[in-house]
């Protein structure tokens, strides 16, 4: 990093004059960085800070009150229902990332290394960015024609004659959930991927295949390790969007799935605010684990 | 040209799939939504007609649809000006080193990741703690700062990155002052990428539900108002509001990207060689 700071010390020729200009420029730093400072500590380490204290308080029917005890933890882990429920969390998000991985992958080299003009390039990536612009909840409310027992899809397959009853497992069933996650966030896992792709020197290629690779030799030995940084980029989003998610579930199981979200969601609605928070707490600790061990393979700082 | 290899058929066939995965269900309820007045939520259609869009001017048994738009487009100007303003700020901050600066970086990074129903719950309480009353615009403005900043700054880190220091130098050692390198150098050659982060800026306000959701107190913003309509409304009302949104967020997109393509021409016209380094 060749900063302000020290091309400013070779131009001034006094040292005092040298000094004060150091001491300002950090100060401007500091000014620079305290809104963006504010706005997290304000809206985000007091708010967490907040739920971690509200995990241990009581609550009745009617409203909450300080405490310091264990009753919502110990509840938590001592009820079946929350293990099943994170199990079934860490399924969708295991299956939306693998699914949304091959698809996220496909669709980039495509457009990475098969799309000869830059122009064609940005213009076939922006087609794929329109649907992420509209509204999360109108996407999934567009799958229920779609998949519902006299919806386009089963439909289609009686009279192809591939079924003679409507499916009902399109709706309101896992399938659904995971198929709306693939929807809304494949996208993330596109854009980093293409990002690593587009950086590939493309003489790296040229000089595998000079050596003799098959094109699936190069596709493992060359693009795949030079795509990891995007590829775990676009894991971490995936992975948390899935697992911090409750409408989606909500929505597309039709009330009839759990997730994580779902029973924090569940929980505020009937007001129960420190079982809630002690559910938020123990989620929070899974996300940032599961990002620990992912952040081991790559030190996203450098790859910006 | 070499002639394509078989990949390329097969991965161009898998694209469009993929478009079509896409592109499909919304063009569904697009469809849909110009069912006849008798028509329900599916296909076949039932008569076309523009029935459920003039239902939607009427007086709604649920909420206020245009309210609520009135709100979410307020929300996401404000979201919208505040994310480039923080975002620049913050962006020139980290291209020095500062005390501290390892760990906003990584509270930015924890700020995108953290699930959006914990920072919901989080400003609910300390408002309701603090005996504050939830609004969007203080409470939900807030909350979905946390979502939006991250990623303007991460923008900035990628425009920075890629810039040249030999501008600034140049503009100094023409005895331009800091404020006037700034002003008259970095800013016009980020000015593209600025459109960028606005325009995240304003659709990821203008769709944020969670963060929303429990510190947007008694005034809906119309992500929330959708929520609500999906839960109790069985007519294709809701695809007729579906479809004008998209074509709404469709816009402001088109919006933007000419405001980019006049700068450019503006700029080449001009013939000045700022911000060709960038793009």
């Amino acid at each position: 990093m060749t900063d302000l700071a020290s091309s400013d010390r070779s131009t001034t020729s006094t040292a005092p004059r040298a000094r004060t200009s150091g001491l300002s420029t950090r100060m401007i730093g500091w000014l620079q960085a305290a809104p963006l400072a504010i706005v997290l500590a304000c809206f985000l380490v007091l708010p967490i800070g907040m739920i971690a204290i509200v995990s241990f308080w009581g609550a009745t029917e009617f409203s909450i009150y300080p405490a310091f005890q264990f009753d919502n933890y110990r509840f938590l882990f001592s009820s079946p229902v929350t293990y099943s429920v994170f199990l079934n969390t860490f399924k969708y998000a295991a299956i939306t990332w693998a699914c949304s991985l091959l698809i996220g992958f496909a669709v980039a080299y495509f457009l990475a290394f098969h799309i000869r003009s830059l122009h064609w390039q940005i213009g076939l990536f922006l087609l794929c960015t329109i649907p992420f612009w509209t509204s999360n909840i109108i996407r999934m409310i567009s799958w229920i024609p779609f998949l519902g027992r006299n919806g386009i899809a089963n439909s289609a397959l009686i009279s192809w004659g591939v079924i003679d009853e409507p499916l009902d497992w399109l709706l309101f069933s896992d399938f659904s959930v995971i198929l709306a996650f693939v929807h809304l966030y494949t996208l993330f896992m596109v854009v980093p991927i293409f990002n690593s792709m587009m950086r590939i020197d493309r003489s790296l290629l040229e000089a595998a295949r000079d050596n003799g690779a098959s094109g699936w030799q190069t596709l493992w030995n060359v693009i795949i390790p030079l795509c990891k940084p995007g590829i775990m980029i676009g894991t971490i989003f995936v992975v948390t969007l899935v697992m911090g998610d409750f409408i989606t579930v909500r929505f597309m199981s039709g009330s009839q799935k759990a997730n994580v979200g779902r029973l924090i969601s569940n929980d505020i609605s009937l007001l129960q605010y420190p079982s809630a928070s002690a559910t938020a707490i123990i989620l929070l600790c899974t996300v940032l684990i599961v990002i620990a061990i992912l952040l081991r393979f790559v030190d996203i700082r450098k790859e910006l | 040209m070499e002639p394509r290899p078989r990949s390329f058929y097969i991965l161009g066939a898998f694209f469009v799939v993929f478009l079509l995965f896409l592109y499909g269900p919304i063009m569904t309820i697009g469809i849909l939504s110009f069912q006849g007045p008798q028509g329900g939520l599916t296909f076949p259609m039932n008569g076309v007609s523009l029935h459920w869009f003039r239902d939607l001017h009427q007086e709604q048994a649920v909420g206020d649809i245009w309210g609520s738009f009135g709100r979410s487009f307020t929300l996401g100007l404000m979201v919208m000006v505040t994310t480039v303003v923080v975002s620049v700020l913050a962006g020139m901050a980290f291209r020095k080193r500062f005390a501290g600066s390892g760990v906003l970086f990584y509270l930015t990074i924890a700020s995108l990741v953290i699930p959006s129903i914990l920072v919901s719950l989080g400003v609910g309480l300390i408002f309701n703690q603090l005996g504050l009353k939830v609004h969007w615009s203080t409470s939900g403005f807030g909350s979905q700062l946390t979502w939006t900043l991250p990623f303007g700054l991460l923008i900035m880190f990628a425009v920075f990155n890629r810039f040249d220091k030999s501008y600034e130098e140049a503009a100094r050692d023409q005895g331009a002052s800091a404020w006037q390198t700034f002003a008259h150098v970095v800013l016009p050659m980020i000015a593209p990428s600025l459109i960028g982060v606005a325009l995240f800026g304003f659709t990821l306000s203008y769709d944020e539900f969670a963060r929303t959701l429990l510190t947007a107190g008694s005034y809906n913003t119309l992500p929330l108002e959708i929520y609500g309509m999906t839960t109790n409304v069985t007519t294709p009302v809701i695809f007729a509001l579906g479809t004008l949104t998209t074509l709404f967020s469709l816009g402001i997109i088109a919006v933007f990207f000419l405001t980019v393509w006049v700068i450019q021409k503006r700029r080449s016209k001009q013939a000045s060689d700022a911000g060709s380094g960038l793009v």
